[in-house]
């Protein structure tokens, strides 16, 4: 059994990358003899089988339930206990890692043994994460993304090494000659290349959180999102328990007093009592993720993202497969003039949920420095502000069309509802509010509507919810998706997707008309279409 | 184009053997029943008439030595284009049905998750064709853009 070596056990607060001999000490060449395999930090005996019983609670809940209806009392819960006990140390026990000079390797299981084996040259993104529990021991667990899009995401996590080293794993997998790190990468020799990034010496520092931008926490949607979650899980809890709620004093008082008050006053106050809810979760939100946020530029051509209160999350992307980035701005954040970045990069999933994984680049923050962090990592704000090209009439009249026929389905079912099954008439008439809603709503996605390409970058918008601006390098782009549905052909229109290995695997720049969509695809990387342009091309055989 | 039939044919037998049960366990209310399958008998008919054909017209690929272009679909079409410098993988896959017709669906994945270009309802001694030129092509190409 290897133990991580002695030199690594500093005190659990330094999370700085330990200087040249400790990471010496990290490298396989001084590791151990069992050939380098190496376990999980062992302090992580403590902390899986917590996980493990955290993850099992509303099971462990219902077993308490049977438990002391049947008569057995708590042996149950005890035996079920025990078991995600044991099944957490043999986390421990069955999972070993390996780094060589050209691989990593993850072997876990205990039934079925999976090695996972990923060239080191695969490596894209490494993430390092520390939630509460394992900041108290000092720990963090390092996710290693690669260029695959893992939908599944299991593969290489290692969860958990002491902080120190995981540090200095992360350092050393991204550890590139910084020479190599700003020339292109190599691929599609055209002329017009990104603007070089100049390289750096030392660590500069490109964003950092100020707690002004507290006031974006209430316009995300996490607060959202949290409250569902604890709602849902407290239902399981009070269903599983089977405990009563009509039997509690005060909601019997609470329903008696409802009973004498008119039905506008309640309903009132309970959209006021969710609103300020949600407010509060969706601040309290923010805060947890973004606190202490910074974004820097290190000298090994890779940015560094470190953010988070309670849990601490630190992900380094490499600069060289960073293929573009996208500015985001929902409907509530663009309404008090804010916006978030997220990188376009392999390796990171754009995730979901306010945190969009690892890739968050700045969060909701003023549309200034959106766009001035946007700008510092594709190399010049040319992209970000260019005005972009219209996507003419014909555009806007299919958005117009989408979004009157989507709220014509429900108008109309509640009217034939109405007709024949007696529904009450101020359902559709309530519902007719649908119609300007969807007029504006039509009329912004059309504005929203826009693509260019400058600097060898594509930049394309759309959307009215969430607005996106995707700036994506050409050298970035793999091919093309060309889209027409029956009605964008009756209106000589395509959607033009980009595909690309980075973020969202492919971003649409839709309802183009057709020869302007020939025409980009043709501007942003010259060459790829051409061949299949000719009039007459050779049908090929089918049977 | 009769393979393409029976693929949608077999699909339609889903909806259609549902409601039959559905009937046989049911034992009242005959005419809905016989309504409702007939909608639908009417309903794949059409659909098995039609798509097909459109299907057949508007299915093209072709290959050059940078690239790959397919075309494919029929209510909703879709053109796809792929460098071959950029490809990862070329497979080529015969379920049942596509053996009892002798044919191969071929797939090119790139490193994108939304770019496999598929070129489907090829004889087999195409689809191998294809496959090994596009191998030789890719092995002469340069890196994948990751």
């Amino acid at each position: 059994m290897s133990e991580p070596t002695p030199g690594t056990e500093l005190s659990p607060a330094a999370p700085e990358p330990p200087d040249a001999d400790t990471s010496a000490a990290n490298t396989p060449a001084a590791g151990p003899a069992t050939d380098g395999w190496r376990r999980l930090s062992p302090r992580m005996l403590l902390v899986h089988p917590v996980q493990e019983v955290v993850r099992a609670f509303p099971a462990l809940i219902v077993l308490l339930v049977a438990g002391t209806s049947t008569g057995g009392g708590p042996w149950w819960t005890l035996a079920g206990l025990g078991a995600m006990i044991v099944l957490g140390l043999l986390r421990w026990f069955t999972t070993t890692y390996r780094i060589t000079d050209d691989q990593v390797q993850v072997q876990r299981g205990l039934i079925r043994r999976r090695l996972l084996t990923v060239p080191r040259d695969r490596v894209r993104t490494v993430d390092v994460t520390a939630h509460i529990l394992h900041r108290a021991l000092g720990l963090a667990r390092v996710t290693i993304g690669t260029g695959r899009s893992d939908k599944k995401n299991d593969g290489l996590r290692l969860d958990a090494l002491t902080a120190t080293a995981a540090d200095a794993l992360r350092v050393e997998l991204l550890r590139r000659d910084p020479a190599a790190a700003t020339a292109p990468a190599k691929g599609r020799t055209t002329a017009r290349r990104r603007p070089a990034r100049p390289a750096e010496e030392q660590e500069r520092e490109l964003a950092r959180m100020r707690p002004s931008w507290l006031r974006f926490g209430p316009f995300t949607l996490s607060g959202v999102i949290a409250v569902g979650v604890v709602a849902g899980f407290t239902a399981r809890i009070v269903s599983e328990a089977h405990i009563r709620v009509s039997q509690i004093g005060a909601v019997r008082e609470g329903a008696a007093q409802i009973r004498h008050t008119p039905m506008w006053v309640i309903v009132l106050l309970a959209i006021l009592v969710c609103l300020l809810i949600v407010t509060i979760a969706a601040e309290l939100g923010y805060l947890l993720s973004f606190w202490n946020f910074r974004l820097t530029r290190q000298p090994g051509g890779t940015l560094h993202v470190s953010r988070g209160l309670v849990t601490s999350r630190k992900t380094t992307i490499e600069e060289r497969r960073l293929h573009g980035a996208e500015i985001s701005e929902p409907l509530l954040l663009r309404a008090v003039r804010g916006g978030r970045c997220i990188a376009i990069a392999t390796g990171l999933r754009v995730g979901r949920g306010a945190e969009r994984g690892g890739s968050m680049l700045l969060p909701p923050a003023p549309r200034t420095e959106v766009d001035r962090v946007a700008g510092e990592v594709l190399g010049s704000t040319d992209p970000v502000h260019a005005t972009l090209r219209p996507h003419g009439p014909r555009a806007r009249r299919r958005r117009y069309t989408r979004a009157l026929t989507f709220v014509a389905v429900p108008i109309l079912a509640l009217l034939a509802l109405w007709a024949w099954a007696g529904w009450p008439s101020w359902a559709w008439q309530l519902s007719l509010i649908l119609v300007p809603i969807a007029v504006g709503l039509a009329f912004d996605r059309f504005r929203g509507l826009g693509h260019t390409v400058v600097d060898g970058i594509l930049v394309s918008r759309l959307g009215s919810l969430v607005r996106r601006r995707s700036m994506l390098s050409v050298d970035g782009v793999i091919g093309w998706n060309l889209r027409r549905s029956f009605f964008q052909r009756r209106a000589g229109l395509a959607t033009l997707s980009a595909t690309t290995a980075a973020g969202r695997q492919h971003y649409p720049v839709p309802d183009l008309p057709l020869p302007e969509a020939v025409r980009l695809a043709e501007e942003a990387v010259p060459g790829l279409l051409t061949p299949f342009l000719t009039n007459n091309p050779e049908p090929t055989t089918d049977p | 184009m009769l393979y393409w039939a029976c693929r949608a044919g077999i699909g339609w037998l889903v909806p259609l053997a549902g409601e039959v049960i559905w009937w046989i366990a049911d034992g009242n209310h005959h005419a809905a029943h016989l309504a409702g399958l007939i909608v639908t008998v009417l309903l794949a008919v059409a659909h098995l008439a039609v798509m097909p054909q459109w299907r057949y017209r508007v299915h093209r690929w072709e290959t050059t030595d940078d690239a790959v272009y397919t075309q494919a679909g029929w209510f909703n079409q879709e053109r796809r284009i792929a460098p071959v410098a950029r490809i990862q993988t070329v497979d080529s896959e015969r379920g049942a049905l596509e053996r009892m017709f002798g044919l191969a669906n071929v797939t090119v994945t790139t490193a994108s998750a939304a770019g496999p270009l598929k070129i489907s309802g090829l004889l087999d001694g195409d689809a191998q064709r294809l496959v090994s030129e596009m191998m030789e092509n890719t092995r002469t190409a340069g890196d994948d853009a990751t």
